[in-house]
């Protein structure tokens, strides 16, 4: 057995979860290491949301274990949750709270200081290329793409392991979707942390992370690089998905290594 | 939760007692004219006497006033025998004055002797119906189905009213059951033939009915007595006494007098009384009449007070009770449901039921009022709670902030607005509801309010009905303001927007 310091961020093992609709997800195997970015891919429906939320605790698996660094993942461990930073398509910012009160809650919360809030604040805000004066908005006078990066600023608040994504630049214009692409995997690379990222999109998956998770259904597909899927497809289903993105460059030889 | 209506019914309590306390003669009257003429004659006698009394006029109905006199929030009230026999002691059916008594003694109740006159129930007709179709006799009126019959509700149900008419005189009349003023309009505009009267009614004469004999005597004999508590010959003997010099001075044409007085030329009952008293005994004098803005301010406060415990309490238990329902489904649907039953008992129902937990006064009032108030808050704050969108919830769950914590920061502020129109809607049902406090000695702004209706008189209906429309108005705007204080800017519409689509 690993000890937590050296158990993999993340560690699914033979987990299966119903869920209300009818559909489910598992038997699910999945380790993602400390510091890798992951992205989660599939249609709608295949199961990636109950993913993330399995490893939040937010849905109790029927079978199997859910670990977080080590420490297996109960329904209410709030202290653990903390550790985790979450990001939803739109932002979910809460609307009664001011930009600034959303990134804070969780810190005020915790009756963190009042300068210490305010020098994580304006780091974050350096960090994600947002003004100083946006703190003082409402989540209704943002633009799609500054709530987002309200959102990720509230999520990495509390200097979390994990950042888990779920379609974060679902809902944004191409342009801005392109823009904050870019600004995220500069996130990733100056923070190092462990991201999964969940989307459809598969160029969006590929630009920002190495390793990609298929589900299908709520199993695993395939789990590997853009080109293992592409030239290795595990079976029709992949090649079908892969496929589909036909019009996609294979990325360039310098950029896999 | 209990705590919370506990306190309310204690700070109402406390209201009430300080003037409970120092009265030594506690009077009731019922909701007419006559009984609070009679009423005020008792007041009015006891404070001769030395005692200090107080007059709790137009309480309600006869057992509004029974159950008061049972539980001693009023220690005498006028009542008629014929109403005691049939109405209270109606399973014993107690035959004749001396098993009336004995059957009130063993209730620890006593009556004084016959004030002089009887005011008894009769069948009034139409003057030109009646030497149209030769009626004289009630049991003329068993050929004549083509009469029209409109009674009041409480005749129709009373066991010494149609009931009895119809079973002694086998009527075929299929009757409507109205209220009292409202058949009398009727008769006068001729859209009935026949109603049910009082003997000693001012208004027969100008509404020209004939009444009908009881040739077979359906209906008891309803002297006027004082109704009183047995106690009270040992508390209060003096006042006793001086109440029972009114025993045989009163005649029936004496009481229709002061009734029209009261009634048709809307003199002051205690002005009324107090001459009476001046004639016949030479004492009493009409305590200094307030003006109309002391009247106003007075209940103002108490109408006040009324909407502010129940609303207050309403609120104290129905946030918790609404959390629960929110985060309990299936306890949510038993609370939702219980709660509205509630609301559905009829208000003036849901106030009787009251009495005999609470008694008289602004207690069962401010009971009725809390259970009223309590569904719409309950409800918006289940309503609020809920309708939070799924993903912000499971947000405030995934930042790892704890439940209470939750609640607190996320939740409640979200569902605010719903929240506070539910307590909107709870304080201006609260306001009109208030108005039916009068019905059982809470006083406030439905006083007036009644006893403009019982008289006709649209000057005392204004004096009720106008501040009670301008303090809706005022708790209107109050919200407003209670909406800037407590509503995130965040979820308050913008002028540009539709109101609403920033929920």
């Amino acid at each position: 057995m690993t000890t937590a310091a050296e158990a993999p961020a993340i560690e699914l093992r033979g987990v299966t979860a119903r869920l209300g609709g009818g559909a489910g997800v598992g038997p699910l195997d999945l380790e993602v290491a400390r510091g890798e970015t992951v992205a989660v891919i599939g249609e709608s429906g295949a199961g990636k949301s109950t993913l993330l939320r399995l490893v939040l605790g937010l849905v109790a698996p029927d079978a199997g274990t859910v670990r977080f660094e080590g420490v297996a993942v109960r329904a209410d461990d709030d202290a653990l949750r903390r550790r985790i930073g979450y990001v939803v398509q739109g932002g979910a910012l809460f609307p009664h709270l001011t930009a600034g009160e959303n990134a804070t809650l969780v810190a005020r919360h915790l009756r963190w200081d009042g300068e210490r809030i305010a020098r994580r604040l304006s780091e974050l805000l350096r960090l994600v290329r947002l003004p100083e004066g946006i703190v003082d908005r409402y989540p209704r006078e943002l633009s799609g793409g500054q709530a987002q990066r309200v959102s990720l600023v509230r999520a990495l608040f509390l200097d979390p392991g994990a950042l888990l994504l779920d379609e974060p630049l679902g809902a944004l214009d191409p342009l801005t979707r392109a823009l904050l692409q870019q600004d995220l995997r500069g996130v990733f690379a100056e923070l190092g942390k462990t991201v999964v990222l969940v989307t459809h999109d598969l160029a969006e998956a590929s630009f920002l992370a190495r390793r990609l998770v298929l589900l299908r259904e709520g199993a695993i597909a395939q789990i590997g690089t853009l080109e293992d899927l592409a030239r290795r497809p595990a079976g029709p289903f992949v090649s079908r998905f892969v496929g589909a993105h036909r019009s996609l460059q294979l990325p360039e030889p310098e950029a896999r290594s | 939760m209990r705590g919370g209506l506990g306190i309310a019914v204690a700070i109402v309590a406390a209201a009430a007692g300080s003037a409970a306390r120092a009265a030594e003669v506690r009077v009731g009257s019922k909701a007419f004219t006559e009984s609070i003429v009679l009423g005020e004659m008792a007041a009015q006698l006891a404070r001769a006497a030395g005692a200090t009394a107080l007059h709790r006029r137009a309480l309600g109905g006869t057992r509004v006033l029974w159950e008061a006199l049972r539980r001693g929030d009023v220690d005498v009230y006028p009542d008629y025998t014929g109403t005691l026999a049939r109405e209270i002691l109606s399973s014993e059916a107690p035959a004749g004055p001396d098993a009336l008594r004995a059957a009130l003694a063993a209730r620890g109740i006593l009556i004084s002797g016959s004030l002089g006159f009887e005011d008894g129930y009769a069948v009034g007709v139409r003057r030109e119906v009646a030497e149209r179709l030769g009626l004289a006799r009630i049991s003329d009126l068993a050929r004549h189905p083509e009469v029209r019959i409109g009674f009041t509700n409480e005749f129709m149900d009373r066991a010494d009213g149609w009931p009895a008419l119809r079973a002694r005189y086998g009527l075929p009349h299929q009757p409507r059951g109205l209220d009292h003023d409202v058949a009398y309009r009727a008769v006068g505009a001729g859209a009935l033939d026949a109603t049910d009267v009082y003997t000693t009614d001012p208004e027969l004469r100008r509404l020209n009915l004939v009444l009908l004999e009881d040739d077979r005597h359906a209906f008891p004999s309803y002297d006027a007595v004082l109704v009183y508590r047995a106690d009270l010959a040992r508390r209060a003997p003096e006042a006793l006494a001086a109440l029972r010099r009114l025993e045989g001075r009163i005649s029936v044409t004496r009481m229709t007098e002061l009734n029209a007085r009261a009634q048709l030329d809307r003199e002051a009952p205690e002005a009324v009384a107090a001459s009476f008293l001046t004639e016949t005994f030479g004492i009493g004098s009409p305590p200094p009449a307030e003006g109309v803005a002391a009247r106003v301010l007075a209940r103002t406060r108490e109408h006040l007070a009324l909407v502010a415990v129940s609303l207050l309490a309403a609120i104290a238990c129905a946030l918790p009770l609404g959390v629960l329902a929110a985060r309990r489904p299936a306890v949510g649907r038993v609370l939702l449901g219980t709660v509205g039953v509630a609301q559905t008992v009829p208000a003036l129902a849901l106030l009787v039921l009251m009495i005999p937990l609470l008694g008289i006064g602004a207690a069962p009032a401010v009971g009725a009022l809390f259970l009223y108030a309590l569904l719409p808050i309950v409800r918006n704050v289940y309503a609020g709670l809920t309708g939070i969108p799924a993903e912000l919830r499971d947000t405030a769950r995934a930042l790892g902030i704890p439940p209470r914590a939750r609640l607190r920061r996320v939740e409640l502020p979200l569902a605010s607005p719903a929240i506070l129109a539910g307590i909107r809607t709870a304080a201006v049902i609260t306001v009109g509801g208030a108005t039916l406090g009068a019905l059982v000695g809470a006083g406030g702004y439905g006083q007036p309010i009644l006893a403009g209706v019982r008289l006709a008189s649209v000057p005392l209906i204004l004096e009720g009905a106008v501040p009670a429309a301008l303090l809706a108005l005022a708790v209107d705007g109050a919200f407003g303001l209670v909406e800037r204080a407590v509503v995130s800017p965040g979820l308050r519409p913008r002028p540009h927007q539709r109101p609403g689509t920033s929920r």
